[in-house]
């Protein structure tokens, strides 16, 4: 009788509600290579909506957020402060494994699609997003209009790396969406994870993820590699480089 | 045409950068100097990382002043023995800067250090310049000879121990002062991305009676060595130089200088190092009221690490 009740559950379970959504997206490229001309990038998100099972209805309008997360990396926000007439670092906040890149591409303001509860719990827009902070011993996020945080973000954003876009995904169909996401040149090598979530009616519908990874190739990974690894040797060949260029310059300008 | 710089991660213009190559170039063939205290701050306007910039100028000068070394050495305007004499300690002046550099950059104090040096440094170099060349250029009004090297008067400097004799330079003084000199321009080299050449030139003048014959020669063999060292001491240690960087920084720099040095043999002594001491002057200023005026940003970011 028990097991006969377990089954029946897991039944009602599957069936689950009458009708749900499933997403479907294709991303243009999965590899963007950074090389010596890379001025930046703009990659397309494409992706539909579909009803799951395939005979259940689906419940437009609906609204859509893709978040990009770059490589995590820790940065220290520091604050200038007036000392003995100078203008000093005084103060610093360390955020701890912050995304280098942040994109919340949406196609209607944030804010407006689900409730703050809801975008806190799931970490969507940058004003929710988890951004760790080291207080003494301790990690953790503080409210969103501490002024490291805002400073943090604000210089992000400055700088092309955070991003919060209400047009970035456009609807072609009801069904049927599309996301431009900028890669700005300054970005950062490394994966990047993207999560895309559905919403109608306020309510988180549907969620799936995708991938990509920005990658230096051919000379500039090279270059990079050697002057990580191999700091001496590729600090000698720079010095033999500028020594030759030199020596060059005296041959060629000697002659008159 | 932009390109994508590997180390200090983000992309330049390629004709900009070989533009500030080729005018700080010039400047230095025209005053003999290494011209990184121009360079570095150029740099650092572009949007390169302050600690990038110091290491990476430091092979763009090696490669000028090598230039330069090898049309003095066919003159025979050079020093050789002064020069290893300051070397050997500029060595450890160097070393002892990058260590500085590497610490200071984690405290976080390293842009405030960059400024101040540069304030200090050029303001009050700059201004002693200026004084000093236009007294000689009032001299000459005058009538008088504008000499700066009065054989015959020492100072308590010739009266220290270990004297040494140079014969190319025709001093005798003490190996002293000789060390100290080579030290701090190692040093002050290191930390602030700058040959020092504008630095040294004065010192050996007025501190050792050098010759202006043989000063600005032995000068750059010692902001090449140092330089040199001090570029592989930042690749090894902080892994900051940027070899496409140094390049397109270089090929500017050293035909740049190539023309400079012609127009400042036209030019006449004094006016020279007026000119030198108001540029000097000039750039100090700029770094003590980057430090004295509100910040239009208070805020700034600093990576710390990856992962």
């Amino acid at each position: 009788m028990r097991r006969f009740l377990i089954s029946l559950i897991i039944l009602a379970c599957s069936v689950g509600p009458a009708a749900a959504e499933r997403l479907v997206v294709s991303l243009s490229n999965h590899r963007v290579a950074v090389t010596s001309n890379f001025v930046g990038e703009e990659l397309v998100l494409f992706g539909t909506i579909e009803p799951e099972p395939p005979t259940s209805a689906l419940r437009p309008p609906y609204d859509l957020v893709v978040t990009v997360t770059g490589p995590r990396q820790t940065l220290r926000t520091r604050r200038k402060q007036r000392m003995l007439g100078i203008w000093v670092n005084a103060d610093s906040r360390e955020f701890v494994r912050a995304p280098s890149y942040l994109a919340v591409l949406s196609n209607r303001p944030v804010n407006t699609i689900a409730g703050p509860d809801t975008l806190r719990r799931l970490q969507i827009g940058l004003d929710n997003f988890l951004l760790p902070q080291r207080i003494g011993a301790d990690v953790a996020d503080t409210v969103r209009d501490d002024p490291f945080r805002a400073a943090f973000v604000r210089l992000q954003t400055q700088q092309g790396l955070y991003r919060e876009s209400g047009t970035a995904v456009t609807f072609l169909t009801p069904t049927v969406f599309r996301a431009a996401i900028p890669m700005p040149a300054a970005v950062p090598t490394g994966s990047y994870a993207i999560d895309v979530e559905l919403f109608a009616g306020g309510l988180l519908i549907a969620r799936t993820n995708s991938a990509l990874e920005v990658i230096k190739t051919g000379f500039e990974q090279y270059v990079a590699d050697a002057a990580r690894d191999y700091g001496l040797v590729y600090g000698m060949a720079t010095t033999l480089m500028a020594l030759i260029i030199g020596w060059f310059a005296s041959v060629v300008f000697a002659r008159d | 045409m932009q390109i994508y710089l590997p180390i200090a991660d983000l992309p330049v213009n390629v004709f900009l950068v070989l533009g500030m190559g080729l005018a700080v170039g010039y400047i230095s063939g025209m005053f003999g100097i290494g011209g990184g205290f121009l360079m570095t701050p150029l740099l650092i306007f572009i949007g390169i990382s302050p600690a990038v910039a110091v290491a990476t100028v430091s092979s763009h000068i090696a490669a000028s002043s090598f230039t330069g070394a090898i049309s003095y050495w066919r003159r025979r305007a050079l020093d050789i023995a002064l020069a290893m004499m300051l070397l050997s300690a500029g060595i450890v002046g160097t070393a002892t800067g990058v260590w500085l550099f590497t610490e200071l950059r984690a405290l976080d104090q390293l842009d405030l250090m960059i400024g101040l040096s540069y304030v200090t440094l050029l303001t009050v170099v700059g201004g002693m310049m200026i004084y000093e060349s236009l007294q000689a250029v009032l001299r000459t009004r005058r009538g008088m000879p504008a000499t700066l090297r009065r054989p015959g008067s020492h100072t308590w400097l010739h009266g220290l121990p270990f004297k040494l004799r140079f014969k190319r330079s025709k001093i005798y003084v003490s190996a002293i002062p000789v060390w100290a000199i080579g030290f701090v321009i190692g040093f002050v080299g290191a930390i602030m991305g700058i040959g020092g050449g504008f630095l040294l030139v004065p010192m050996l003048i007025y501190f050792l009676r050098v010759p202006t014959a043989t000063v600005i020669g032995t000068s750059m063999v010692l902001t090449l060595v140092t330089m040199a060292s001090a570029t592989v001491m930042h690749a090894a240690t902080n892994h900051l130089v940027d070899a496409v960087l140094a390049l397109i920084l270089m090929v500017g720099g050293v035909i740049g200088a190539q023309f400079g040095a012609r127009m400042g043999q036209k030019m006449r002594g004094e006016r020279l190092r007026l000119l030198l001491g108001l540029l000097v002057f000039a750039v100090g200023c700029r770094f003590a009221f980057e430090l004295v005026v509100q910040p239009d940003d208070l805020y700034s970011l600093r990576y710390v690490m990856g992962g």
